[in-house]
């Protein structure tokens, strides 16, 4: 079955009043905010040079030349952390038909009709594409990066080769920057997301609203701990 | 011989200045939005390097060395007359040598080329850099990093049309040469149009040394060169280093000096375009998300979403019982 | 020089030929930058490769090396041919009309008199035919057909443009165009000027070369010219200075001769050297020889120098063999018959040729002392360096002893460069270390000896014991007092000629030049050509007031040149017979009825007539020769000699090896390698980012220039497979070395008799010791030869094999 490749290691029901959905284990979620902490700080720094109004956020890196060289490794981090997740939840993330069939009545989801949509596995198209745009834009940016980190690299590439890079590397950062808005804004704009993230955890009422059909999964496949 | 251009080896080439060229001179700043206009206007200089003068001594690459103390380090020989290899954050100036056959009279000429930061009037270099006050040009034209305000990103390299500054990995900023600003600033010439044996560097006010070049150019026409002129190239507002080539019609010749340079299109988008669209879209998608919040209901979890939810478990098989 | 660095800018024609001077004279060269700018003037070069100087020139043409002389007879026969001649000057002021004697020929490459057995000629043919008056027979019309001039004309008739390309490889249109373009300068309003190096001097026939220029700059009326001249570019900053003061071994101070064994006494000595003029009026300048001699004795020996001991002549050495030169110098130590050698500001080990020798030679030795700022390779022969330096150091017994000296630039004195201007300069720093001045070493020396043969005796103290030494402290005579004793001094009250009851110059006070030096012991002069340097009127060559009265490039009140501040020598043949200059726009001097006036100091006696006394005064005939009679070894015309190692043989005379009269030591002939084993023509010169062997200890300088390599064009890498860049070996019969390979456009094969010719060029700045990588230079391969007449070093033209190599190996810990 397809959709059961939605569930992952460490998805489980916690049956109780209400019940609970394990979303992330430990691990994951550390990863997860590994990957977000490196990009806030990314997203700061490239911001600093990328705009003399915002030079000033190099003082949140001790000034100009520690920003500059602390946010390529940065972004190595970033990098790193993020395909460590993302070899996690890749599967989870394939685009299924339904998808589509939901993205097309997306106004109902916005308004919070969301019974009238079709039922969902572990995310919507809408984190897919999060997950997808993230996941290039990050490819992106440490391709670009790397060609036009001079401290190391100055040599290994030709000048108008650094220059369309460097291009690049800031029309990805801006990308990225406004995916992140949405994912952010996303995951407080659905109440109870959150914990997902904080906790590991959603309530199984979140889980029936927004992914019924892991959900479904989770029970189908006998994914409950024992009652307690 | 009485009307030739005030040159480097009679000081002071333009008037001295009182003090050494500071903030109240600079016409533009790196990063900078809202510059004030200098206070003094001081004269527009120009070093003018006459390739067909220059007999490749390297003589100004060694005052060079010598007046900024640097060390370009004892590199090795691979096979030609540039040494060091090129320019490094230690050598400002190279002499570029090229070994070219006149297909029109199938004779050698060898194109000896000083190499080095021409001091574009409009510095590609400062148009990329994102660090406020790394780079400076002055009211005379002179193009000048300011090292304590460098942050290395190296952004410079790629702003500059002809591939001049370079990045130290000592102290992580870049390096090029300054024009000798600190020499112009009290009424000296360069270093190196003062070693220049033969005068082929001369150093003054940009008009001297066009009317000098003129001259230069007529002799080099009246010895067949027909395509003589002068490199100052109009794609980057023109030069206050500047060229006379004894074949102006087809600078590449001369070690890849463009022919028509102009800061790229790719970094004009970078810093133009990219930056307000940017700017723009960042700021209508956090302003969106704002205002979302505040206007739309947040989407939450009821009651009987719950209920469906213990209902469900209620019915499913237990666990590990139908895996 | 004849004349100086400041009056090329005067000049219309540059010929840089046998020389690189954009490269070794950088400075100097802004003069034809000036030229070139300012006047219009052109610039050719004639080189083996296409120079750094070539990069700015008009006209270019490539020449195998060593062969000048046959395109230089070209050209002559060129002008000649065309009638491209300053005939005036010609007849009035060279002895083109003076006949020759019937004994005097040509043939097979070899002048008449030659005696194969003592390799040289006997020259008494070589002379012109003197009249009953004592005088020489001269044919104004220039029509008997034994004249100087109908002699040359026959001589030079075989270099016809196609023999020129057949010696030299110079294409025939390139060699037309630059025959053509010279010619131009025979017009009285044009002139040309020469500007040559080592590429003339450093061949076996090098002093030939010259002359070869020398007779085309008298044809075409250029020389006394303003921007004319035969102006030799002197190489060290003061190595004008070193053979004006006579630091050679045949020489005493201002070109006077060491005597030689053949004169025991005085008398005999200035038997031959007061020449008496061979025209009628003539001034024959050197008639004055006695008054020079007799003051640099009295300069050297003081008061114990006097009329009765002939001022002491017999201290002087007398020499056995023509000159102790450094090549013989090396092959006496070579044989064992050296014990001890001083080299000072001297690295021979790097500069002179057949290292291999020099390196055998020095571990001969019983000591060797250095004087030197720098850790030279000389003063490290030792000292195994690998492929480097690859000598058993544990079998070298030479006691070696480093005095560390100042460098020129921390002592006070004078510098004569190449327009023969004596420039003072004053002390750029305090003596680094242990450093001392050399005069602070020499003087110790001294007197240390003295003291020792005071103590002890010794076989001839006596030019020891009574040098003069009136020094404030004897410890370290200062420059001042050392310039002042160079100027000369009245020991005596000096009177008057004119009016014998007026003291010209009181006791104790300085000569104002040499016209007052007098050879009856009441003068006393270093070095008479000097003389004039540091008179009453205090020391000329600090002079530094640099106004040019209409732009003359003349500059008298800069410091001081030799002879009485003159700058451009000759300078009475600037002007016609009557006295008016050739062009007035290049006007020197002029006769105005009563004397001689104008921008420089005239050389004649500013009253002699002009249609009476000739330009040459320091020539018996009182013009300058094309016919030399028997001063040169090797011939009064110059006629093509191959090098000793050449790639063809003379097509003048395939059997004849080099230059006939060339002094060649016995170990050395065997050395010669032929073309057959080595096929490639090795040139080697200098480049302008090093000094010799000195600027390889600098990092700028190593920067800018880091490692040894050679030059060898596309075609001939192609057929070796050499790579730009890669490591070739480069050998000769006498040694090996490794270099990188710069692969050029610049230098080209040439096509000589038939048969193609590649040359390798080799840069001489590297060694084993400095801040530069480590190397080699050329002379390990350059041969144990010199010129016939001076004995420079064959360092230009010599064979070779190259082939590509892996790089060599460093000394093992
Ligand atoms: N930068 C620098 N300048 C120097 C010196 C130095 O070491 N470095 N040394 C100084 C000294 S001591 C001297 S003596 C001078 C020497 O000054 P130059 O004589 O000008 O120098 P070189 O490089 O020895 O030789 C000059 C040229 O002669 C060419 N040549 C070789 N053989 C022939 C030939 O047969 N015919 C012709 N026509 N050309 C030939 C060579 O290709 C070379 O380009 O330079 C002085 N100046
Ligand atoms: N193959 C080949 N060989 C050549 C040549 C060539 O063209 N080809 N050129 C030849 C020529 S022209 C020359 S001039 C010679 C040069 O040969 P050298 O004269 O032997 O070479 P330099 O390196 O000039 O040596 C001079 C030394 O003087 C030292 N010195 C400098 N100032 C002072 C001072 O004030 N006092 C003392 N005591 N020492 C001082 C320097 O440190 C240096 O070591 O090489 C010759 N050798
Ligand atoms: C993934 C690895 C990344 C690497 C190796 C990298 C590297 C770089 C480098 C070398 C620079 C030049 C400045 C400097 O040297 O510090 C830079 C600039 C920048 N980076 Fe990154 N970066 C990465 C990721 C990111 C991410 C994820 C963002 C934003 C979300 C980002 C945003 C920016 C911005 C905005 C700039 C400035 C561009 C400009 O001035 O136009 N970078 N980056
Ligand atoms: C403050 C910053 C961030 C917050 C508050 C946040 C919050 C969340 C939350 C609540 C979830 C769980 C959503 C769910 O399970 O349905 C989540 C998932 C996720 N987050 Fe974030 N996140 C942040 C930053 C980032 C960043 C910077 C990245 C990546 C570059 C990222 C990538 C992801 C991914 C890939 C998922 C899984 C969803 C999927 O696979 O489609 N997050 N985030
Ligand atoms: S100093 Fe002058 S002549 Fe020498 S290489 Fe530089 S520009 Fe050319
Ligand atoms: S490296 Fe320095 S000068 Fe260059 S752009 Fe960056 S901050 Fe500006
Ligand atoms: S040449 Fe390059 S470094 Fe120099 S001013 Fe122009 S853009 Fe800047
Ligand atoms: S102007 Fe000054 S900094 Fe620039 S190349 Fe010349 S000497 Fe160097
Ligand atoms: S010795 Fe010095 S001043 Fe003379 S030409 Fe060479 S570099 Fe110039
Ligand atoms: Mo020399």
């Amino acid at each position: 079955m397809a959709s059961s490749s939605d569930i992952q290691r460490g998805d489980a029901i916690h049956p109780g009043d209400p019940v609970i959905v394990s979303r992330y284990t430990t691990p994951k979620r550390i990863n997860h905010w590994i990957t977000a902490t490196s990009l806030i700080l990314l997203a700061l720094s490239g911001l600093a040079l990328f705009h003399p109004s915002l030079f000033f956020l190099t003082g949140l890196f001790g000034g100009g030349q520690n920003t500059r060289w602390i946010h390529p490794w940065i972004g190595v981090v970033l990098f790193v952390s993020f395909y460590i997740f993302f070899f996690q939840l890749w599967r989870a993330n394939i685009p299924r038909k339904v998808d589509f069939v939901w993205a097309a009545h997306a106004k109902d989801f916005l308004a919070g009709n969301e019974d009238k949509l079709p039922e969902l596995g572990k995310y919507n198209l809408g984190q897919k594409v999060v997950f997808w745009a993230m996941a290039a834009l990050i490819v992106v940016s440490i391709v670009t990066g790397v060609i036009m980190w001079d401290q190391y690299f100055a040599t290994a590439t030709a000048i108008p080769t650094k220059r369309i890079a460097i291009l690049i590397h800031s029309i990805a950062a801006v990308l990225m920057i406004c995916v992140f808005i949405v994912h952010v804004y996303a995951a407080i704009w659905a109440r109870g997301t959150l914990r997902a993230m904080t906790r590991g955890t959603v309530t199984g009422g979140w889980a029936w609203k927004h992914h019924r059909k892991w959900l479904r999964d989770l029970a189908g496949h006998g994914r409950i701990d024992p009652a307690e | 011989m009485s009307n030739s251009p005030i040159t480097a080896v009679s000081n002071p080439p333009v008037q001295p200045v009182s003090a050494d060229l500071g903030p109240r001179d600079l016409k533009r700043r790196s990063a900078t939005l809202d510059l004030p206009p200098p206070e003094r206007q001081l004269t527009e200089v120009a070093k003018l390097i006459d390739v067909s003068k220059c007999i490749g001594c390297k003589a100004c690459q060694s005052a060079c060395v010598e007046w900024n103390d640097t060390d370009p380090g004892v590199g090795e020989n691979v096979g030609v007359y540039e040494n060091p290899g090129d320019l490094n954050p230690n050598m400002f100036t190279l002499m570029r040598f090229s070994e070219w056959v006149n297909p029109e009279t199938d004779d050698l000429e060898w194109l000896i080329r000083k190499d080095g930061c021409m001091h574009c009037e409009d510095p590609g270099c400062l148009k990329a850099c994102p660090s406020p006050g790394a780079i400076v040009q002055y009211s005379n034209g002179i193009v000048d990093f300011i090292h304590e305000n460098c942050i290395g990103c190296g952004y410079c390299i790629k702003g500059c049309p002809f591939n001049i500054p370079r990045l130290s990995k000592a102290d992580h900023t870049v390096y090029k040469c300054t024009l000798c600003s600190d020499r112009v600033a009290v009424g000296q010439g360069p270093a190196c149009a003062k070693a220049c044996p033969t005068q082929a560097i001369v150093f003054g006010s940009k008009e001297d040394m066009k009317a000098h070049a003129e001259e230069r150019i007529e002799d080099l026409k009246s010895r067949g060169y027909e395509n003589a002129g002068l490199y100052d190239p109009a794609g980057v507002g023109g030069t206050h280093v500047m060229y006379v080539l004894h074949h102006a019609d087809k600078p590449h010749i001369y070690s890849d000096l463009p022919d028509r340079p102009e800061i790229s299109p790719v970094v004009e988008t970078w810093k133009g375009a990219v930056k307000y669209v940017g700017l723009a879209a960042m700021g209508i998608m956090a302003a969106g998300a704002a205002l979302h919040g505040l206007i739309a209901k947040p989407s939450t979890v009821k009651r009987e979403d719950e209920e469906h939810a213990e209902a469900l478990v209620e019915e499913a098989p237990k666990n590990g019982e139908g895996v | 020089m004849t004349n100086a660095w400041t009056d090329i800018k005067n000049t219309d024609l540059v010929v840089v030929m046998g020389g690189n001077a954009a490269e070794a004279h950088p400075c100097g060269f802004k003069w034809v930058t000036e030229a070139k700018a300012h006047r219009g003037a052109k610039l050719i070069v004639v080189d083996p490769r296409y120079t750094r100087t070539a990069s700015v020139s008009d006209l270019y043409a490539p020449i195998r090396p060593g062969t000048d002389i046959a395109f230089l007879s070209g050209v002559i026969n060129y002008c000649m041919a065309n009638g491209k001649v300053q005939w005036e000057y010609l007849r009035n002021f060279t002895n083109a009309s003076f006949i020759v004697k019937d004994g005097f020929a040509y043939q097979d490459g070899l002048f008449s008199g030659y005696n194969e057995e003592k390799r040289d000629y006997d020259r008494t043919s070589w002379d012109y035919v003197i009249g009953e008056d004592g005088f020489a027979v001269t044919d104004p019309s220039l029509q008997h057909p034994r004249c100087v001039w109908n002699l040359l004309k026959e001589h030079v008739s075989v270099y016809t443009p196609e023999m020129v390309e057949r010696i030299c490889g110079t294409p025939k249109e390139k060699f037309l165009k630059v025959a053509e373009l010279i010619s131009t300068c025979s017009a009285p309003g044009k002139v040309m000027t020469s500007m040559y190096a080592l590429g003339w001097t450093q061949h076996s026939s090098g002093s030939q070369n010259i002359r070869a220029m020398a007779m085309l700059q008298l044809i075409l009326g250029n020389i006394g010219m303003r921007g004319g001249g035969m102006n030799a570019l002197r190489g060290h900053s003061n190595i004008q200075g070193l053979t004006d003061l006579g630091l050679m071994s045949h020489l005493l101070t201002g070109y006077l001769n060491m005597p030689t064994e053949k004169e025991p006494d005085f008398a005999k000595y200035m038997e031959t050297r007061q020449f008496k003029p061979l025209r009628p009026g003539q001034t024959s300048y050197w008639q004055n020889y006695r008054k020079f001699m007799v003051s640099f004795q009295k300069a050297m020996w003081g008061d114990s120098a006097t009329a009765e001991n002939d001022w002491n002549y017999h201290y002087l050495p007398k020499l056995d063999v023509p000159s102790y030169d450094v090549l013989r110098m090396f092959e006496l130590m070579y044989d064992g018959k050296v014990n001890g050698y001083i080299c000072q500001g001297f690295n021979p080990l790097l500069a002179f040729p057949n290292r291999a020798k020099l390196t055998a030679a020095l571990s001969k030795l019983k000591f060797l002392i250095t004087m030197d700022p720098l850790e030279t390779e000389t003063a490290r022969f030792w000292e195994n360096h690998g492929e480097y330096n690859d000598v058993d150091t544990a079998s070298i017994e030479t006691e070696v002893i480093q005095l560390p000296t100042t460098c020129f630039a921390e002592e006070e004195g004078s510098l004569t460069n190449s327009g023969r201007w004596l420039q003072w300069h004053w002390a750029g720093g305090t003596p680094p270390g242990e450093a001392q001045h050399d005069t602070w070493i020499m003087a110790q020396i001294f007197l240390r000896m003295r003291e020792l043969y005071r103590k002890e005796g010794g076989a001839f103290p006596d030019p020891l014991m009574n040098l003069s030494w009136d020094y404030a402290d004897p410890n370290e005579p200062t420059a001042e007092e050392l310039a002042r004793e160079i100027n000369g001094r009245a020991l005596t009250d000096v009177m008057d000629p004119a009016d014998p009851t007026k003291v010209l110059v009181p006791a104790g006070k300085q000569v104002l030049n040499f016209s007052q030096l007098k050879d009856d012991g009441s003068t006393m002069c270093g070095c008479w050509i000097y003389s004039g340097c540091f008179n009453e009127q205090g020391n000329n060559m600090a002079r530094r007031d640099n106004h040019d009265p209409d732009e003359t490039g003349a500059y008298l009140g800069w410091t001081f040149a030799w002879p009485v501040n003159r700058r451009t020598l000759y300078n009475r043949a600037s002007a016609d017979l009557s006295g008016k200059p050739w062009d007035p726009t290049r006007k020197i001097i002029e006769w105005n009825g009563e004397k001689w006036t104008g921008y420089d100091v005239p050389d004649i006696s500013p009253t002699a007539k002009p249609e009476e006394v000739g330009p040459f005064i320091m020539n018996q005939e009182g013009v300058s020769r094309l016919f030399t009679r028997g001063m040169m070894r090797d011939g009064p015309f110059p006629a093509h000699m191959e090098p000793f190692e050449a790639p063809i043989p003379n097509v003048m005379n395939p059997k004849m090896v080099g230059n006939p009269v060339s002094r060649v030591f016995v170990t050395d002939a065997e050395e010669f390698g032929t073309s057959a084993e080595f096929p490639y023509v090795g040139t080697s010169y200098r480049l302008t980012e090093h000094f010799h062997y000195w600027t390889k200890h600098n990092r700028v300088n190593a920067a800018l220039q880091p490692e040894f390599f050679v030059e060898i064009s596309e075609e001939l890498a192609k057929e070796k497979g050499i790579e730009k860049g890669g490591w070739v070996r480069v050998w000769s019969k006498r040694g090996s070395v490794k270099a990188k390979a710069v692969v050029t456009k610049r230098i080209r094969p040439l096509v000589c008799d038939g048969k193609t010719v590649h040359v390798v060029g080799i840069p001489l700045h590297w060694g084993f010791t400095g801040a530069a990588k480590k190397g080699f230079g050329p002379n390990s391969l350059t041969p144990f030869v010199g010129d016939a007449n001076i004995e420079t070093p064959e360092s230009k033209a010599f064979l070779v094999n190259i082939e590509p190599s892996s790089g060599p190996e460093e000394a093992s810990a």
